[in-house]
């Protein structure tokens, strides 16, 4: 037996999980959502996806080899803000958009805070909020499902908003996305599974995304109908951006807090802001800015719901 | 708590052996929590089996014992498998017989014992808790406050280890007359043993045993399954499984009215005072996936872990590391000379793929560390601040609550130093009024 053994302090075994296994997993699980949108609206939709995910990682490549930090954008991150905020965009913006949402995203959302860990807003949704803010127009134009040209449609949420009389989608309609929207928000079915995949992985946990989608559930039941106890609450479930929300940027976690009871108050918090905004607010959709500030109030919410230690009393 | 694949498969079936005496021992003075022990011998004397070979008037000590039949070599520093390096007195076998010699005492005897008599028996024969923490067992024999608990730990929650569990099979009678001694020593009502859900055969055969057989007149204990997790067989964790209550914070077992004990040492109490025999040797798993014969054996104290692997030996594969203890809590060894103490529960030998060296990530905020704590600490945050040499922040974290179970380290994908940096945040926050 060689005689140079390794010597360190225990534990001496660990777990096969990895920061980037995690990461790669959620893109993976991502993936039939984005092939739900490239169907739904076209091909113009995975030119969108790919320039948002490519300009990411040289985003976050070339701010690595400029401020000489270790490069990592093989763990997966940067690839998987790319892919976010492409979901989070409608499918038919000119291609220079998703290109600088990008770039914001890691620079600004991510890489000013210190990188991966440090930021504290969802980089992605700061991108999507930048654009949106930058070019209302864009964003908010949106293409006709299956027609694959120039027909705009309106999002559901915004012809409720504006008071239009909405042309009746059934609830199988919703669930397979054939609305108008952003590329990864639509279909909802794609967006379960994945979901599912990463509740059986382990790698998010019911409590955000369930009391996110339960209370803005009951808060629009409440709410948003002409009489309290009557507002269309499957409707505002499904016809916005609040599934991809829920299971994919509310439950970031280095945005949301640490423990489940943490973990609940965000989500009550979200819903209650997202069904806010969609009823009072000047918004047809809440979710990006719901999630933003309940990633602000993260620290806080922290701060008051820590672990109670073993035999504290 | 987290559920850890066991590896258990490599000895849990491999019934205990017993190693050849070696040419030469070598007997730390200290094995145990507390003062050093004085050495009574010099080079040159002539020592038998089981000879008190070092002692000390303070209470919190435990007597040293030679384990062999020989002649004193030397007094000198050697390698200590948790201080690094320490005294030790240095025995070269002779040809006489190596087997214990002194005669056991009568049922009789036994059952006229007092509790004062039983706690000088077992300090005379110099036990030690055998789980890890080697505390001095007659100090936690003899409680400052009423008891009326005393729990058994079997939960043996370290993987790969099963010496506890091969004695609970083999010793099965010898190890229930040794809870009847402790029982009756702190005049307990209640006697639980917690084991844990995957040790099978050990559960089958102490359900088969206790269902029987009552203990002391009318208290039978009672042998509670626990969830395969780990930490389980921590000393909070198994209280607060066995009896749903958890000790204050910066309070004792006994404060709540409980004393555990570990299976080894309550084997040796039972040898103590059924044979009279001190602590001298104790069972070993020798494990681990790159050995051909990984085996269970009964070793003499002071043996030099390289002849208990090359007992187990040949290898299938070069090992880069070797552990005694578990691989959770157990220590890293720089040398093989490294001699078994009377807490060395396994000798642990790891590839290098099974113990990598992992490059430390940034933490992503994900809460497996907090999920995962058994006491309910936040490692992650515990960490930052450590990062920072911020110890009043650590501190006020409860930084010195930590058990050093290992499993926020073991959890963490972004293989971050957590425990590692607590421990040290503990030692910190000690300078911290």
């Amino acid at each position: 037996m060689k005689n140079n053994l390794n010597v360190n302090v225990s534990p001496h075994i660990h777990t096969n999980e990895s920061t980037a296994k995690i990461m790669w997993w959620v893109v993976a699980s991502l993936i039939p959502a984005g092939c739900a949108g490239v169907f739904i609206f076209g091909l113009n939709a995975l030119w969108v996806i790919i320039l948002s995910v490519l300009t990411a990682l040289l985003a976050e490549l070339t701010w690595q080899v400029l401020t000489k930090r270790k490069v990592t954008i093989s763990d997966g991150s940067a690839f998987l803000t790319g892919l976010i905020l492409a979901y989070n965009l409608p499918a038919g913006v000119p291609l220079w958009l998703p290109v600088v949402g990008a770039i914001f995203s890691i620079i600004i959302g991510k890489q000013i805070f210190g990188g991966l860990g440090q930021n504290i807003f969802n980089p992605a949704l700061v991108g999507r909020v930048f654009l949106m803010a930058s070019w209302p127009s864009y964003m908010t134009t949106f293409i006709k499902p299956l027609a694959y040209d120039t027909v705009t449609a309106a999002t559901p949420l915004a012809a409720l908003k504006e008071g239009k009389a909405i042309e009746h989608l059934s609830t199988l309609e919703l669930l397979l996305g054939l609305r108008g929207g952003c590329i990864g928000e639509v279909c909802i079915l794609a967006l379960l599974l994945g979901a599912a995949i990463l509740l059986i992985k382990k790698y998010i946990s019911w409590h955000i995304p369930v009391i996110y989608i339960a209370s803005t559930g009951l808060f629009t039941y409440l709410f948003a109908g002409k009489q309290l106890f009557s507002g269309d609450w499957l409707f505002h479930i499904l016809s916005g951006g609040l599934i991809l929300g829920a299971f994919f940027m509310a439950t970031d976690y280095v945005a949301t807090p640490l423990t489940r009871k943490g973990q609940v108050i965000f989500g009550i918090g979200c819903g209650l802001l997202t069904g806010v905004i969609r009823i009072w607010g000047g918004y047809p959709e809440g979710v990006a800015y719901s999630i933003l500030m309940m990633n602000a109030a993260t620290p806080f919410i922290d701060r008051y719901t820590k672990n109670k230690v073993y035999g504290a009393v | 708590m987290v559920r850890i694949k066991d590896n258990k498969e490599y000895v849990q079936d491999s019934p205990i052996e017993q190693l050849p005496v070696s040419q030469r021992v070598y007997i730390p003075l200290i094995q145990h929590l507390g003062k050093i022990c004085n050495p009574e011998v010099k080079s040159g004397d002539s020592v038998t089996v089981g000879q008190r070979i070092a002692g000390s008037d303070a209470n919190i000590c435990a007597f040293v014992h030679s384990s062999v039949s020989g002649k004193v070599v030397s007094l000198q520093d050697y390698a200590h498998p948790v201080l690094g390096r320490a005294k030790a007195i240095v025995i070269e076998r002779d040809n006489q017989s190596q087997a214990w010699q002194a005669v056991p005492r009568s049922q009789d005897d036994i059952y006229r014992l007092s509790a004062k008599e039983i706690i000088k028996i077992v300090q005379d024969a110099g036990i030690v808790g055998m789980g890890g923490a080697s505390f001095p067992t007659h100090v936690k024999l003899n409680p400052t406050k009423p008891v009326d608990t005393l729990i058994i730990n079997a939960a043996e929650c370290e993987p790969y280890l099963a010496a506890d569990y091969r004695l609970i099979i083999e010793k099965t009678q010898e190890f229930l007359r040794g809870i009847q001694i402790v029982a009756k020593c702190l005049g307990v009502k209640k006697v639980y043993i917690g084991i844990e859900a995957n040790h099978l055969k050990a559960i089958e055969v102490l359900n088969s045993f206790f269902g029987r057989t009552p203990i002391t007149d009318n208290l039978t204990p009672k042998v509670v399954v626990l969830k395969a997790e780990y930490p389980q067989g921590g000393e909070k964790q198994l209280i607060q499984s066995i009896l749903g209550k958890q000790i204050p914070r910066g309070k004792l077992p006994f404060d709540i009215g409980v004393v555990v004990q570990n299976v080894a040492t309550i084997y040796a109490i039972y040898e103590a005072v059924y044979k009279n025999k001190p602590l001298y040797e104790r069972v070993v798993s020798v494990t681990g996936s790159c050995l051909s014969n990984p085996k269970n054996l009964l070793v003499r104290i002071g043996t030099p872990i390289r002849e208990l692997i090359d007992f187990c030996a040949p290898l299938k594969e070069e090992p880069v590391k070797v552990i005694t203890g578990g691989p959770m809590m157990g220590i890293s060894q720089f040398t093989l000379d490294t001699p078994v103490i009377k807490s060395t529960n396994g000798v642990l030998l790891l590839t290098e793929k099974e113990s990598k060296i992992l490059e430390e990530d940034v933490c992503i905020r994900c809460g497996a560390c907090v999920r995962a704590c058994p006491v309910g600490l936040m490692p992650c945050l515990i960490n930052l601040a450590a990062e920072k040499r911020l110890w009043s922040l650590a501190k006020q974290y409860a930084a010195s609550d930590c058990i050093e179970c290992g499993l926020c380290s073991y959890v963490c994908p972004a293989n971050r130093n957590l425990v590692q940096s607590i421990k040290m945040a503990k030692f910190e926050a000690l300078t911290i009024k």
